[in-house]
């Protein structure tokens, strides 16, 4: 028992509360929900530690035993993700301090992202499916509300196809959940998957694991994407940075737990499913990241494309590739809100969302444009900057188990990668320029210092992989021997 | 007595999808009500339908009836309370702001 | 809009609203271990705010009920989360929650648990978010 687990799902609840009644004093909502979010990010770091030492920590609500009550996890892969996550929403709140508008400060605007987080934190901790239905709504509910902040004419669009298809989502989910409970008797996920590993799985668990990943992948755009380009591209830009930080990933460690660890018994069908899919997402992504001229079209193909090369580290399921996933996530998380910040920066200050709209901004904004070299760099997998060594881990698995095709697709999409961003960054920085030095819009430190601090965070992690290198490993070498989780979590089985 | 929700979730699901598909925005937002009543019931028929039992595993009690579906759908009720609520408000500031709730009038960038 | 005479609306609202909030109340209480608890009272409540807010106008009823339902259901959050906290400092898990029996004049032996703090804040949530919901569309129709 360790309560400690549950507080980076509950402060952020608590203050999202707190702020509903700080709403005239928007200067005390900043450094409150800044506050919390380090608070959440520094605990996570303690509880990282506190996991290599102690093992697996949970927590029984209510002392309510093990298969019985909810029971929230944290093992080395879900605290990685809740300290990345506290990381990437201060970086996100510190450019919305600078460029959201007093007008949504006081729609609550600062409470929503706590929920946000909330329902992100809840949905890595916990170690009970419905659980992870209620954390998702949570997140979701809390998503709609900033989708549709500031309640423009393509916001309102959008939020009602968004809102449509994650009801669609979430219904297939209480289905799946209505199923396994029919048949198991159980929703825990670690006595599922004892419950699995006794009588074997079934065809028609994994009927019904299809159906969960059906839902995941509507969840985070595994090849059930088409939601996602138009959503992204609507809302504020540290409200689309947040969710192409965030909110897929949440689908993608959904995915990592359930097919890990309680649908593991069947490879042969589900991992090569999901095989399937990431290649089909790698394809699609990489083509609409080149087919497109707006900017916030081109970077959410992006988050689609990394979601792919995610999933490709699951459907080659051994350990190396499972860590080469993990730091590949971790790496994505930070290098997606950069460049959703990045581009949302740029159509701030020419007021034009296409590429060939802009030209020259190089002469007037010189760190700009070498940050969205970086990012360039950092998301195309080039030494010394973060993405590297997730591809190589994934590559290097991915040859040791002759998954040739799928190795292909991931490279291959690295390469477009490379090249929709080098045309932004050919397009719009290089050339004549479109802006004379008097009309040039002045550019706020304040916009900039969020991305200086995520390219920074990429550079290091590029660098100090070593550091983290004990976590992700364990998180990894958890994932593949499920049996570790099970007996942090039923100790008498 | 299973059997007759699980065909009554059927029906449900038949008139949510037929809501679904159509273009008006009301509809569409019975249809996602009627969905998740449809699979509030199916919660319900999985986990057994019994009366008369306490919810309780005890020594000498023959029958016992299972809490946990209706705890289940409490909390998704809730949720799709919550959730159709921020649909109907959406529908709302939509017809508001555009004039319609027919969503083939809502369609397309201006720009494309 | 031609003036409406709704003599029997508003007589009847005034008793019925009273009955409904007693109706509100022993559901809450009833809760405990019957049928019944903070979710439901919360909706009851809400009807009884709802059919004030639907016979009188809006004005009327917040001159007489200056409440900002975000802020109601904000408390009722609050709460709800605090008590789950109370058990920590006591070093119990998370959400636990503990009751004790007490005697009373005239009632006898009753309990008292903190979960009925807990149910509160899920009623007055339930109560802050469905008048907010239905004000924010029902205003200037």
């Amino acid at each position: 028992m360790s309560n400690l687990i549950v507080l980076p799902m509950v402060i952020p609840i608590l203050i999202g509360i707190i702020l509903i009644f700080l709403r005239p004093y928007i200067k005390i909502q900043r450094w409150v929900s800044v506050l919390s979010v380090i608070f959440s990010g520094g605990l996570g770091l303690y509880l990282l530690k506190q996991i290599q030492t102690n093992g697996i920590l949970t927590l029984e609500f209510g002392e309510w035993k093990a298969p019985f009550g909810i029971v929230f996890v944290a093992d080395s892969f879900s605290m990685l993700l809740v300290v990345t996550t506290s990381f990437v929403t201060l970086v996100c709140l510190l450019y919305a301090f600078a460029t959201i508008g007093r007008a949504l400060e006081s729609m609550f605007f600062y409470s929503f992202v706590q929920f946000l987080i909330a329902g992100v934190n809840g949905s890595f901790l916990t170690g009970d499916l419905f659980n992870l239905f209620v954390c998702f709504e949570v997140m979701l509910v809390a998503s709609y509300i900033l989708v549709m902040i500031g309640g423009k004419k393509d916001q309102l669009r959008e939020s009602i196809k968004y809102i449509a298809i994650n009801v669609l989502s979430s219904w297939i989910f209480l289905v799946a959940i209505a199923y396994l409970y029919g048949t198991l008797g159980t929703l825990n996920m670690a006595h599922l998957a004892v419950r699995v590993s006794e009588v074997g799985q079934t065809p028609l668990l994994t009927t019904i694991s299809i159906l969960l990943l059906i839902v995941f992948s509507l969840k985070s755009g595994l090849l059930l994407y088409f939601w996602l380009p138009g959503s992204y591209s609507v809302p504020p830009t540290a409200v689309a940075a947040l969710f192409g930080a965030l909110l897929t990933k949440v689908g993608i460690y959904a995915m990592f737990r359930i097919f890990t660890l309680i649908f593991n018994h069947e490879p042969a069908i589900t991992h090569t499913l999901i095989g399937v899919m990431a290649a089909v997402t790698l394809i699609i992504g990489s083509i609409g990241a080149i087919a497109y001229k707006d900017l916030r079209q081109i970077a959410a193909f992006n988050v689609v494309i990394a979601v792919g090369f995610i999933m490709v580290g699951l459907a080659v399921f051994s350990t190396v590739a499972l860590e080469g996933s993990i730091y590949y996530l971790i790496h994505d998380m930070i290098v997606k809100a950069l460049l959703f910040l990045l581009v949302g920066t740029m159509i701030a200050l020419t007021g034009k969302n296409r590429l060939n709209q802009m030209s020259g901004l190089i002469r007037n904004y010189p760190v700009l444009g070498w940050l969205v070299f970086i990012v360039t760099l950092s998301l195309a997998g080039i030494p010394p900057f973060s993405g590297f060594l997730g591809k190589v881990l994934v590559g290097g698995a991915a040859v040791e188990k002759g998954n040739f095709v799928l190795l292909a697709l991931a490279f291959i999409s690295s390469l477009f990668v490379l090249y929709s961003l080098l045309r932004i960054f050919m397009n719009c920085f290089w050339g004549e320029t479109i802006l004379s030095i008097e009309d040039e819009p002045p550019l706020k430190k304040s916009w900039l210092i969020p991305s200086i601090i995520l390219s920074v965070a990429t550079f290091v992690l590029g660098v100090g992989a070593e550091s983290i290198a004990v976590y992700v490993n364990d998180a990894a070498h958890t994932l593949m021997n499920p049996e570790i989780y099970i007996d942090a979590v039923l100790p008498d089985k | 007595m299973e059997s007759v929700i699980i065909i009554l979730a059927g029906i449900l699901v038949m008139i949510a999808t037929y809501l679904f598909l159509s273009r008006n925005l009301i509809r569409i937002i019975l249809g996602s009500a009627l969905l998740s009543h449809a699979v509030h019931l199916l919660l319900m028929a999985m986990g057994g339908l019994k009366k008369g039992g306490p919810p309780l595993l005890g020594e000498e009690l023959k029958t016992y009836t299972d809490a946990l579906p209706q705890a289940l759908i409490l909390t998704a009720i809730v949720i799709n309370f919550a959730v159709t609520a921020i649909f109907l408000v959406l529908a709302y500031r939509t017809y508001q702001k555009t004039g319609t709730d027919n969503l083939n009038a809502l369609r397309g960038f201006k720009d494309e | 809009m031609k003036e409406t005479n709704d003599v029997i609306l508003h007589m009847v609202t005034k008793v019925v609203v009273f009955i409904i909030l007693t109706l509100a109340i022993y559901l809450f209480i009833a809760g405990h271990n019957q049928p019944g608890g903070g979710f439901i009272s919360g909706l009851v409540l809400s009807s009884a705010f709802v059919l004030l807010y639907l016979s009188f106008d809006v004005e009327t009823v917040n001159s007489g009920l200056p409440l900002n339902f975000v802020v109601v259901a904000a408390v009722g959050v609050f709460l709800s989360v605090t008590t789950g906290f109370l058990a920590i400092f006591n070093g119990k898990s998370f959400l636990t929650h503990t009751f004790t029996s007490k005697t009373f004049p005239l009632i006898g032996k009753t309990e008292m648990g903190t979960v009925t703090l807990f149910e509160a804040g899920v009623s007055l949530a339930v109560v802050g978010v469905v008048v907010t919901i239905i004000l924010g569309i029902s205003e200037d129709v």
